[in-house]
Protein backbone atom coordinates (compact mmCIF):
# COMPACT_ATOMS: atom_id res chain seq x y z
CA UNK A 1 0.00 0.00 0.00
CA UNK A 2 1.32 3.42 -0.97
CA UNK A 3 0.44 6.68 0.76
CA UNK A 4 1.30 10.34 0.30
CA UNK A 5 2.63 9.93 -3.25
CA UNK A 6 2.63 12.78 -5.77
CA UNK A 7 -0.04 10.84 -7.70
CA UNK A 8 -2.36 10.94 -4.67
CA UNK A 9 -1.66 14.63 -4.11
CA UNK A 10 -2.60 15.46 -7.70
CA UNK A 11 -5.53 13.04 -7.36
CA UNK A 12 -7.14 15.20 -4.68
CA UNK A 13 -6.59 18.31 -6.83
CA UNK A 14 -8.37 16.46 -9.66
CA UNK A 15 -11.41 15.94 -7.43
CA UNK A 16 -11.69 19.70 -6.84
CA UNK A 17 -12.01 20.51 -10.55
CA UNK A 18 -15.10 22.31 -11.73
CA UNK A 19 -15.68 23.62 -8.23
CA UNK A 20 -15.24 26.64 -5.98
CA UNK A 21 -12.85 26.85 -3.03
CA UNK A 22 -13.96 29.55 -0.60
CA UNK A 23 -12.05 31.60 1.99
CA UNK A 24 -13.70 31.38 5.42
CA UNK A 25 -12.72 32.91 8.73
CA UNK A 26 -14.96 31.01 11.16
CA UNK A 27 -17.15 27.92 11.55
CA UNK A 28 -20.32 29.73 10.56
CA UNK A 29 -18.86 30.93 7.27
CA UNK A 30 -17.41 27.46 6.61
CA UNK A 31 -20.88 25.96 6.98
CA UNK A 32 -22.41 28.57 4.68
CA UNK A 33 -19.72 27.74 2.11
CA UNK A 34 -20.35 24.01 2.36
CA UNK A 35 -24.11 24.43 2.09
CA UNK A 36 -23.68 26.64 -0.94
CA UNK A 37 -21.75 23.85 -2.66
CA UNK A 38 -18.08 24.78 -2.13
CA UNK A 39 -15.71 21.89 -2.91
CA UNK A 40 -13.30 23.00 -0.18
CA UNK A 41 -12.76 25.82 2.29
CA UNK A 42 -9.62 27.85 2.92
CA UNK A 43 -9.47 28.50 6.65
CA UNK A 44 -7.80 31.80 7.50
CA UNK A 45 -8.05 34.40 10.23
CA UNK A 46 -8.51 37.40 7.96
CA UNK A 47 -9.68 37.47 4.37
CA UNK A 48 -7.20 39.11 1.97
CA UNK A 49 -9.13 42.41 1.79
CA UNK A 50 -8.86 42.75 5.59
CA UNK A 51 -5.16 41.80 5.53
CA UNK A 52 -4.76 44.65 3.06
CA UNK A 53 -6.58 47.09 5.34
CA UNK A 54 -4.92 46.02 8.59
CA UNK A 55 -1.32 45.92 7.35
CA UNK A 56 1.33 44.40 9.61
CA UNK A 57 2.68 40.86 9.24
CA UNK A 58 0.18 38.24 8.07
CA UNK A 59 0.99 34.74 9.34
CA UNK A 60 -0.47 31.23 9.37
CA UNK A 61 -3.84 31.13 11.16
CA UNK A 62 -4.13 29.88 14.72
CA UNK A 63 -4.38 26.06 14.78
CA UNK A 64 -7.46 26.03 17.03
CA UNK A 65 -9.36 28.13 14.48
CA UNK A 66 -8.48 25.74 11.64
CA UNK A 67 -9.25 22.77 13.89
CA UNK A 68 -12.71 24.13 14.73
CA UNK A 69 -13.57 24.48 11.03
CA UNK A 70 -12.15 21.05 10.23
CA UNK A 71 -14.42 19.54 12.88
CA UNK A 72 -17.58 21.03 11.39
CA UNK A 73 -17.31 20.54 7.62
CA UNK A 74 -17.02 17.37 5.55
CA UNK A 75 -15.33 18.94 2.52
CA UNK A 76 -11.52 19.30 2.32
CA UNK A 77 -10.00 22.03 4.47
CA UNK A 78 -7.06 24.07 3.20
CA UNK A 79 -4.93 26.59 5.05
CA UNK A 80 -2.21 29.05 4.12
CA UNK A 81 1.41 29.21 5.18
CA UNK A 82 3.89 31.97 4.38
CA UNK A 83 6.12 31.59 1.33
CA UNK A 84 9.23 29.71 2.45
CA UNK A 85 7.91 29.10 5.98
CA UNK A 86 8.30 25.33 6.06
CA UNK A 87 7.70 25.12 9.80
CA UNK A 88 4.23 26.63 9.45
CA UNK A 89 3.71 23.97 6.78
CA UNK A 90 4.95 21.25 9.17
CA UNK A 91 2.41 22.44 11.75
CA UNK A 92 -0.40 22.43 9.18
CA UNK A 93 0.59 18.90 8.21
CA UNK A 94 0.51 17.83 11.87
CA UNK A 95 -3.00 19.33 11.97
CA UNK A 96 -3.93 16.90 9.16
CA UNK A 97 -5.57 19.43 6.92
CA UNK A 98 -6.07 18.37 3.30
CA UNK A 99 -4.15 21.02 1.31
CA UNK A 100 -1.60 23.76 2.05
CA UNK A 101 -1.54 27.04 0.12
CA UNK A 102 1.97 28.52 0.13
CA UNK A 103 0.53 31.95 -0.35
CA UNK A 104 1.66 35.44 -1.33
CA UNK A 105 -1.34 36.77 0.62
CA UNK A 106 0.66 36.17 3.81
CA UNK A 107 3.91 38.04 4.45
CA UNK A 108 6.78 36.00 2.93
CA UNK A 109 9.19 34.34 5.37
CA UNK A 110 11.90 33.72 2.77
CA UNK A 111 12.48 36.01 -0.19
CA UNK A 112 14.87 33.61 -1.95
CA UNK A 113 13.37 30.14 -1.49
CA UNK A 114 9.96 28.59 -1.66
CA UNK A 115 9.21 25.47 0.40
CA UNK A 116 10.62 22.16 -0.87
CA UNK A 117 7.14 20.68 -1.13
CA UNK A 118 8.12 17.15 -2.18
CA UNK A 119 9.25 16.40 1.38
CA UNK A 120 5.69 16.92 2.69
CA UNK A 121 2.89 14.36 2.77
CA UNK A 122 0.21 16.99 2.27
CA UNK A 123 -0.44 18.40 -1.20
CA UNK A 124 0.45 22.05 -1.87
CA UNK A 125 -1.09 24.70 -4.10
CA UNK A 126 0.99 27.70 -5.19
CA UNK A 127 0.27 30.90 -7.09
CA UNK A 128 1.78 31.94 -10.40
CA UNK A 129 1.77 34.87 -12.81
CA UNK A 130 3.14 33.02 -15.82
CA UNK A 131 4.21 29.60 -17.10
CA UNK A 132 7.77 29.82 -15.81
CA UNK A 133 6.60 30.53 -12.26
CA UNK A 134 4.02 27.72 -12.47
CA UNK A 135 6.63 25.18 -13.59
CA UNK A 136 9.12 26.26 -10.90
CA UNK A 137 6.48 25.62 -8.24
CA UNK A 138 5.55 22.26 -9.77
CA UNK A 139 9.23 21.29 -9.78
CA UNK A 140 9.31 22.07 -6.05
CA UNK A 141 6.35 19.74 -5.56
CA UNK A 142 3.14 21.78 -5.95
CA UNK A 143 0.23 19.48 -6.84
CA UNK A 144 -2.00 22.34 -7.96
CA UNK A 145 -1.33 25.74 -9.50
CA UNK A 146 -3.53 28.81 -9.25
CA UNK A 147 -3.17 32.27 -10.71
CA UNK A 148 -2.03 34.84 -8.17
CA UNK A 149 -4.31 37.56 -9.48
CA UNK A 150 -4.38 40.42 -6.99
CA UNK A 151 -6.00 39.05 -3.83
CA UNK A 152 -8.43 41.14 -1.82
CA UNK A 153 -9.17 43.64 -4.59
CA UNK A 154 -12.33 42.15 -6.10
CA UNK A 155 -10.72 43.14 -9.39
CA UNK A 156 -10.37 40.31 -11.91
CA UNK A 157 -7.87 42.03 -14.21
CA UNK A 158 -4.72 40.50 -12.70
CA UNK A 159 -6.11 36.94 -12.62
CA UNK A 160 -7.05 37.35 -16.29
CA UNK A 161 -3.55 38.63 -17.07
CA UNK A 162 -1.97 35.63 -15.32
CA UNK A 163 -4.28 33.00 -16.82
CA UNK A 164 -3.87 34.49 -20.30
CA UNK A 165 -0.10 34.48 -19.86
CA UNK A 166 -0.03 30.80 -18.83
CA UNK A 167 -2.45 29.63 -21.54
CA UNK A 168 -0.80 31.67 -24.32
CA UNK A 169 2.60 30.25 -23.40
CA UNK A 170 1.20 26.71 -23.46
CA UNK A 171 -0.35 27.26 -26.88
CA UNK A 172 2.99 28.59 -28.15
CA UNK A 173 4.82 25.54 -26.76
CA UNK A 174 2.45 23.22 -28.58
CA UNK A 175 3.38 24.76 -31.93
CA UNK A 176 7.12 24.60 -31.38
CA UNK A 177 9.72 22.29 -32.76
CA UNK A 178 11.11 20.04 -29.98
CA UNK A 179 14.57 21.52 -30.57
CA UNK A 180 13.26 24.93 -29.53
CA UNK A 181 12.08 23.89 -26.07
CA UNK A 182 15.45 24.21 -24.33
CA UNK A 183 15.64 27.86 -25.35
CA UNK A 184 12.17 28.37 -23.86
CA UNK A 185 13.21 26.65 -20.64
CA UNK A 186 16.20 28.98 -20.45
CA UNK A 187 14.11 32.05 -21.17
CA UNK A 188 11.32 31.38 -18.67
CA UNK A 189 13.63 29.90 -16.00
CA UNK A 190 11.76 26.62 -15.85
CA UNK A 191 12.99 22.99 -15.74
CA UNK A 192 13.42 21.58 -19.26
CA UNK A 193 11.60 18.31 -18.46
CA UNK A 194 8.51 20.18 -17.30
CA UNK A 195 8.58 22.43 -20.38
CA UNK A 196 8.69 19.27 -22.54
CA UNK A 197 5.87 17.69 -20.56
CA UNK A 198 3.68 20.80 -20.81
CA UNK A 199 4.27 21.01 -24.57
CA UNK A 200 3.27 17.36 -24.94
CA UNK A 201 0.16 17.55 -22.73
CA UNK A 202 -0.99 20.94 -24.02
CA UNK A 203 -1.75 21.84 -20.40
CA UNK A 204 0.03 22.20 -17.07
CA UNK A 205 1.14 18.85 -15.60
CA UNK A 206 -1.08 19.54 -12.53
CA UNK A 207 -4.56 21.10 -12.23
CA UNK A 208 -4.65 24.79 -13.12
CA UNK A 209 -7.04 26.90 -11.03
CA UNK A 210 -7.88 30.62 -10.92
CA UNK A 211 -7.63 32.90 -7.88
CA UNK A 212 -7.23 36.55 -6.94
CA UNK A 213 -10.04 39.02 -7.57
CA UNK A 214 -13.06 36.83 -8.36
CA UNK A 215 -16.15 38.63 -7.01
CA UNK A 216 -19.09 37.71 -9.25
CA UNK A 217 -20.56 34.65 -11.02
CA UNK A 218 -19.46 36.24 -14.30
CA UNK A 219 -15.87 36.55 -13.00
CA UNK A 220 -15.84 32.82 -12.18
CA UNK A 221 -17.25 31.89 -15.60
CA UNK A 222 -14.75 34.20 -17.30
CA UNK A 223 -11.82 32.43 -15.64
CA UNK A 224 -13.28 29.02 -16.56
CA UNK A 225 -13.70 30.04 -20.20
CA UNK A 226 -10.11 31.29 -20.23
CA UNK A 227 -8.93 27.80 -19.22
CA UNK A 228 -9.13 27.58 -15.43
CA UNK A 229 -10.21 24.16 -14.17
CA UNK A 230 -11.73 25.52 -10.93
CA UNK A 231 -11.78 28.77 -8.97
CA UNK A 232 -10.85 30.14 -5.56
CA UNK A 233 -12.96 32.95 -4.14
CA UNK A 234 -11.32 34.84 -1.31
CA UNK A 235 -12.82 38.11 -0.20
CA UNK A 236 -15.58 38.17 -2.82
CA UNK A 237 -18.19 36.19 -0.89
CA UNK A 238 -18.15 37.32 2.72
CA UNK A 239 -17.62 41.02 1.94
CA UNK A 240 -20.71 41.04 -0.28
CA UNK A 241 -24.19 41.89 0.99
CA UNK A 242 -25.63 38.39 0.52
CA UNK A 243 -22.92 35.77 1.07
CA UNK A 244 -25.22 32.68 0.90
CA UNK A 245 -26.81 33.62 -2.37
CA UNK A 246 -23.60 34.87 -3.97
CA UNK A 247 -21.69 31.75 -2.89
CA UNK A 248 -24.31 29.50 -4.46
CA UNK A 249 -24.45 31.61 -7.63
CA UNK A 250 -20.66 31.40 -8.06
CA UNK A 251 -20.82 27.61 -7.59
CA UNK A 252 -23.48 27.38 -10.30
CA UNK A 253 -21.57 29.74 -12.59
CA UNK A 254 -18.45 27.58 -12.31
CA UNK A 255 -20.44 24.54 -13.46
CA UNK A 256 -22.47 26.24 -16.18
CA UNK A 257 -19.72 28.62 -17.31
CA UNK A 258 -20.46 28.03 -20.99
CA UNK A 259 -24.20 28.71 -20.78
CA UNK A 260 -25.04 32.46 -20.89
CA UNK A 261 -28.76 31.79 -20.28
CA UNK A 262 -28.03 30.06 -16.98
CA UNK A 263 -25.41 32.72 -16.11
CA UNK A 264 -28.02 35.42 -16.67
CA UNK A 265 -30.48 33.65 -14.42
CA UNK A 266 -28.07 33.17 -11.51
CA UNK A 267 -26.59 36.68 -11.83
CA UNK A 268 -30.02 38.28 -11.55
CA UNK A 269 -31.19 39.61 -8.18
CA UNK A 270 -27.89 39.45 -6.32
CA UNK A 271 -27.16 42.23 -3.84
CA UNK A 272 -24.07 44.41 -4.46
CA UNK A 273 -20.70 42.69 -4.79
CA UNK A 274 -17.67 43.85 -2.81
CA UNK A 275 -16.68 47.42 -3.84
CA UNK A 276 -13.30 46.47 -5.22
CA UNK A 277 -10.03 48.32 -5.74
CA UNK A 278 -8.50 49.72 -8.91
CA UNK A 279 -5.03 48.14 -9.24
CA UNK A 280 -3.31 51.40 -10.29
CA UNK A 281 -4.38 52.94 -6.98
CA UNK A 282 -2.21 50.45 -5.08
CA UNK A 283 1.29 51.44 -4.03
CA UNK A 284 4.18 49.17 -5.03
CA UNK A 285 4.41 47.65 -1.53
CA UNK A 286 0.69 46.87 -1.57
CA UNK A 287 0.95 44.61 -4.62
CA UNK A 288 0.80 41.03 -3.31
CA UNK A 289 1.48 39.20 -6.58
CA UNK A 290 5.13 40.30 -6.63
CA UNK A 291 5.84 38.25 -3.51
CA UNK A 292 7.63 35.02 -4.39
CA UNK A 293 9.24 34.50 -7.82
CA UNK B 1 -26.05 -3.43 -23.61
CA UNK B 2 -22.80 -3.94 -25.50
CA UNK B 3 -21.02 -0.70 -26.25
CA UNK B 4 -17.88 -1.85 -28.01
CA UNK B 5 -19.13 -4.65 -30.20
CA UNK B 6 -22.14 -3.22 -31.96
CA UNK B 7 -22.29 -4.20 -35.60
CA UNK B 8 -22.42 -1.16 -37.81
CA UNK B 9 -24.74 1.72 -37.10
CA UNK B 10 -24.12 4.30 -34.43
CA UNK B 11 -22.29 3.50 -31.24
CA UNK B 12 -24.35 4.27 -28.16
CA UNK B 13 -23.32 7.47 -26.40
CA UNK B 14 -22.04 7.57 -22.84
CA UNK B 15 -22.77 10.63 -20.70
CA UNK B 16 -20.30 11.89 -18.12
CA UNK B 17 -21.91 13.96 -15.37
CA UNK B 18 -19.95 17.23 -15.48
CA UNK B 19 -21.40 19.29 -12.62
CA UNK B 20 -18.14 19.08 -10.67
CA UNK B 21 -15.24 16.69 -10.20
CA UNK B 22 -12.80 14.85 -12.42
CA UNK B 23 -15.20 14.22 -15.29
CA UNK B 24 -12.46 14.99 -17.84
CA UNK B 25 -10.47 11.91 -16.77
CA UNK B 26 -13.48 9.66 -17.39
CA UNK B 27 -13.99 11.28 -20.78
CA UNK B 28 -10.35 10.51 -21.59
CA UNK B 29 -10.95 6.80 -20.87
CA UNK B 30 -13.99 6.75 -23.15
CA UNK B 31 -11.95 8.43 -25.85
CA UNK B 32 -9.23 5.76 -25.52
CA UNK B 33 -11.92 3.07 -25.82
CA UNK B 34 -13.31 4.76 -28.92
CA UNK B 35 -16.70 5.41 -27.33
CA UNK B 36 -18.63 8.59 -28.15
CA UNK B 37 -19.31 10.63 -25.03
CA UNK B 38 -21.17 13.72 -23.96
CA UNK B 39 -20.78 15.91 -20.89
CA UNK B 40 -24.01 16.06 -18.91
CA UNK B 41 -24.93 19.27 -17.07
CA UNK B 42 -28.68 19.37 -17.72
CA UNK B 43 -31.51 16.90 -18.25
CA UNK B 44 -31.47 17.82 -21.95
CA UNK B 45 -27.87 16.58 -22.14
CA UNK B 46 -28.84 13.35 -20.38
CA UNK B 47 -31.63 12.71 -22.87
CA UNK B 48 -28.99 12.28 -25.59
CA UNK B 49 -27.19 9.50 -23.69
CA UNK B 50 -27.51 5.73 -23.38
CA UNK B 51 -25.37 5.30 -20.27
CA UNK B 52 -23.94 7.59 -17.59
CA UNK B 53 -20.78 7.89 -15.52
CA UNK B 54 -20.91 9.89 -12.28
CA UNK B 55 -17.33 10.94 -11.47
CA UNK B 56 -15.42 11.56 -8.27
CA UNK B 57 -15.47 15.01 -6.74
CA UNK B 58 -17.26 16.45 -3.74
CA UNK B 59 -20.57 14.70 -3.11
CA UNK B 60 -21.99 17.69 -1.18
CA UNK B 61 -21.31 19.95 -4.17
CA UNK B 62 -22.80 17.57 -6.72
CA UNK B 63 -25.79 16.87 -4.47
CA UNK B 64 -26.42 20.62 -4.14
CA UNK B 65 -26.20 21.17 -7.91
CA UNK B 66 -28.55 18.24 -8.56
CA UNK B 67 -30.97 19.69 -6.04
CA UNK B 68 -30.94 23.07 -7.81
CA UNK B 69 -32.05 21.51 -11.11
CA UNK B 70 -34.33 18.70 -12.24
CA UNK B 71 -31.31 16.61 -13.24
CA UNK B 72 -31.44 14.47 -10.08
CA UNK B 73 -34.93 13.20 -10.90
CA UNK B 74 -33.92 12.68 -14.52
CA UNK B 75 -30.97 10.50 -13.44
CA UNK B 76 -33.24 8.48 -11.13
CA UNK B 77 -35.53 7.71 -14.02
CA UNK B 78 -32.63 7.10 -16.42
CA UNK B 79 -31.16 4.60 -13.95
CA UNK B 80 -34.21 2.37 -13.92
CA UNK B 81 -33.13 1.01 -17.30
CA UNK B 82 -29.80 2.53 -18.42
CA UNK B 83 -26.32 1.60 -17.20
CA UNK B 84 -24.80 4.00 -14.65
CA UNK B 85 -21.35 3.79 -13.06
CA UNK B 86 -20.42 5.96 -10.09
CA UNK B 87 -16.91 6.33 -8.69
CA UNK B 88 -16.24 7.67 -5.16
CA UNK B 89 -18.58 10.69 -4.88
CA UNK B 90 -20.53 9.03 -7.71
CA UNK B 91 -21.02 5.94 -5.53
CA UNK B 92 -22.24 8.13 -2.68
CA UNK B 93 -24.82 9.73 -4.97
CA UNK B 94 -26.01 6.37 -6.34
CA UNK B 95 -26.47 4.83 -2.87
CA UNK B 96 -29.65 4.37 -0.88
CA UNK B 97 -28.38 5.81 2.40
CA UNK B 98 -25.54 8.16 3.40
CA UNK B 99 -24.35 8.72 6.97
CA UNK B 100 -24.48 12.48 6.39
CA UNK B 101 -27.61 14.65 5.89
CA UNK B 102 -25.58 17.07 3.77
CA UNK B 103 -25.82 14.64 0.85
CA UNK B 104 -29.13 13.55 -0.63
CA UNK B 105 -28.49 10.27 -2.48
CA UNK B 106 -30.43 9.13 -5.55
CA UNK B 107 -31.19 5.67 -4.16
CA UNK B 108 -30.33 3.73 -7.30
CA UNK B 109 -28.39 0.94 -5.56
CA UNK B 110 -29.29 -0.51 -2.19
CA UNK B 111 -26.14 0.15 -0.17
CA UNK B 112 -25.38 2.43 2.75
CA UNK B 113 -22.28 4.64 2.65
CA UNK B 114 -20.00 6.35 5.14
CA UNK B 115 -18.25 9.43 3.73
CA UNK B 116 -14.50 10.09 4.19
CA UNK B 117 -14.36 6.81 6.07
CA UNK B 118 -10.59 6.38 5.95
CA UNK B 119 -9.77 9.86 7.27
CA UNK B 120 -8.20 12.97 5.76
CA UNK B 121 -6.04 13.32 2.64
CA UNK B 122 -3.09 11.90 4.62
CA UNK B 123 -4.99 8.60 4.75
CA UNK B 124 -5.57 8.43 0.97
CA UNK B 125 -3.80 5.38 -0.53
CA UNK B 126 -3.05 3.29 -3.61
CA UNK B 127 -3.22 -0.51 -3.40
CA UNK B 128 -3.44 -3.46 -5.82
CA UNK B 129 -6.90 -5.07 -5.88
CA UNK B 130 -8.07 -8.56 -6.86
CA UNK B 131 -10.22 -7.94 -9.90
CA UNK B 132 -12.24 -10.89 -11.31
CA UNK B 133 -12.81 -9.42 -14.77
CA UNK B 134 -9.27 -8.59 -15.91
CA UNK B 135 -6.90 -11.09 -17.54
CA UNK B 136 -4.28 -10.91 -14.78
CA UNK B 137 -6.97 -10.63 -12.09
CA UNK B 138 -5.51 -7.38 -10.84
CA UNK B 139 -6.25 -3.69 -11.00
CA UNK B 140 -4.94 -0.57 -9.27
CA UNK B 141 -7.08 0.91 -6.54
CA UNK B 142 -6.62 4.65 -6.02
CA UNK B 143 -8.53 5.68 -2.89
CA UNK B 144 -8.79 9.45 -2.25
CA UNK B 145 -10.63 10.59 0.89
CA UNK B 146 -12.68 7.55 0.01
CA UNK B 147 -16.06 6.46 1.36
CA UNK B 148 -16.78 2.98 2.72
CA UNK B 149 -19.72 0.80 1.84
CA UNK B 150 -21.63 -0.31 4.93
CA UNK B 151 -24.79 -2.35 4.45
CA UNK B 152 -25.12 -4.22 1.14
CA UNK B 153 -28.62 -5.44 0.20
CA UNK B 154 -29.20 -9.02 -1.02
CA UNK B 155 -29.77 -7.93 -4.61
CA UNK B 156 -26.37 -6.20 -4.70
CA UNK B 157 -23.35 -8.20 -5.76
CA UNK B 158 -19.85 -7.43 -4.46
CA UNK B 159 -17.37 -7.47 -7.34
CA UNK B 160 -14.16 -6.25 -5.69
CA UNK B 161 -13.22 -6.21 -2.02
CA UNK B 162 -10.33 -4.75 -0.10
CA UNK B 163 -9.55 -6.05 3.42
CA UNK B 164 -12.83 -8.01 3.25
CA UNK B 165 -14.80 -4.82 2.69
CA UNK B 166 -16.68 -4.25 -0.58
CA UNK B 167 -15.18 -1.51 -2.77
CA UNK B 168 -16.97 -2.28 -6.05
CA UNK B 169 -20.59 -3.41 -6.14
CA UNK B 170 -23.23 -3.98 -8.77
CA UNK B 171 -26.95 -4.43 -9.10
CA UNK B 172 -27.75 -5.21 -12.73
CA UNK B 173 -27.22 -1.95 -14.66
CA UNK B 174 -25.87 0.07 -11.70
CA UNK B 175 -22.17 -0.18 -10.80
CA UNK B 176 -20.57 1.69 -7.91
CA UNK B 177 -16.92 1.93 -6.80
CA UNK B 178 -15.24 3.65 -3.87
CA UNK B 179 -11.95 4.04 -5.80
CA UNK B 180 -10.84 5.87 -8.95
CA UNK B 181 -10.14 3.72 -12.05
CA UNK B 182 -10.08 6.94 -14.09
CA UNK B 183 -6.89 8.07 -12.32
CA UNK B 184 -4.91 5.01 -13.46
CA UNK B 185 -3.62 4.08 -16.92
CA UNK B 186 -5.90 1.00 -16.94
CA UNK B 187 -9.04 0.73 -19.05
CA UNK B 188 -10.45 -2.48 -17.54
CA UNK B 189 -13.13 -1.03 -15.24
CA UNK B 190 -14.51 1.23 -17.96
CA UNK B 191 -14.44 -1.65 -20.44
CA UNK B 192 -16.27 -3.83 -17.90
CA UNK B 193 -18.91 -1.15 -17.43
CA UNK B 194 -19.40 -0.88 -21.16
CA UNK B 195 -19.86 -4.61 -21.46
CA UNK B 196 -16.78 -5.25 -23.52
CA UNK B 197 -14.50 -6.73 -20.88
CA UNK B 198 -12.32 -9.50 -22.30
Amino acid sequence: MKKNTFELKVGLAEMLKGGVIMDVTNVEQAQIAEQAGATAVMALERIPSDIRKDGGVARMSAPQMIQAIKAKVSIPVMAKCRIGHFVEAQILQALKIDFIDESEVLTPADEANHIHKHTFHIPFVCGCRNLGEALRRIAEGAAMIRTKGEAGTGNIVEAVRHMRSVMTSIRQLQNMDPSELMAVAKKINAPYELVQKTAKLGKLPVPNFAAGGIATPADAALMMQLGAEAVFVGSGIFTSDDPEKRAQAIVQATTHYQDPDILLKISTGLKPAMPGIEISSLAEHEILQNRGW
Amino acid sequence: MKFCKTEGGNLPKVGVLALQGNFAKHAQKLQLLGIPYQYVKTSQDLAKCDALIIPGGESTTMSKLLELSNLGCAIQEFGTTNPIMGTCAGLILLSRKVDDPRVKPLGLIDISVKRNAYGSQLDSFITPLFCPFTKNRRCRGVFIRAPKIGHVAKNVQTIISQNNEPVMVRNKNIIALTFHPELTTELSVHAYFLGCAS
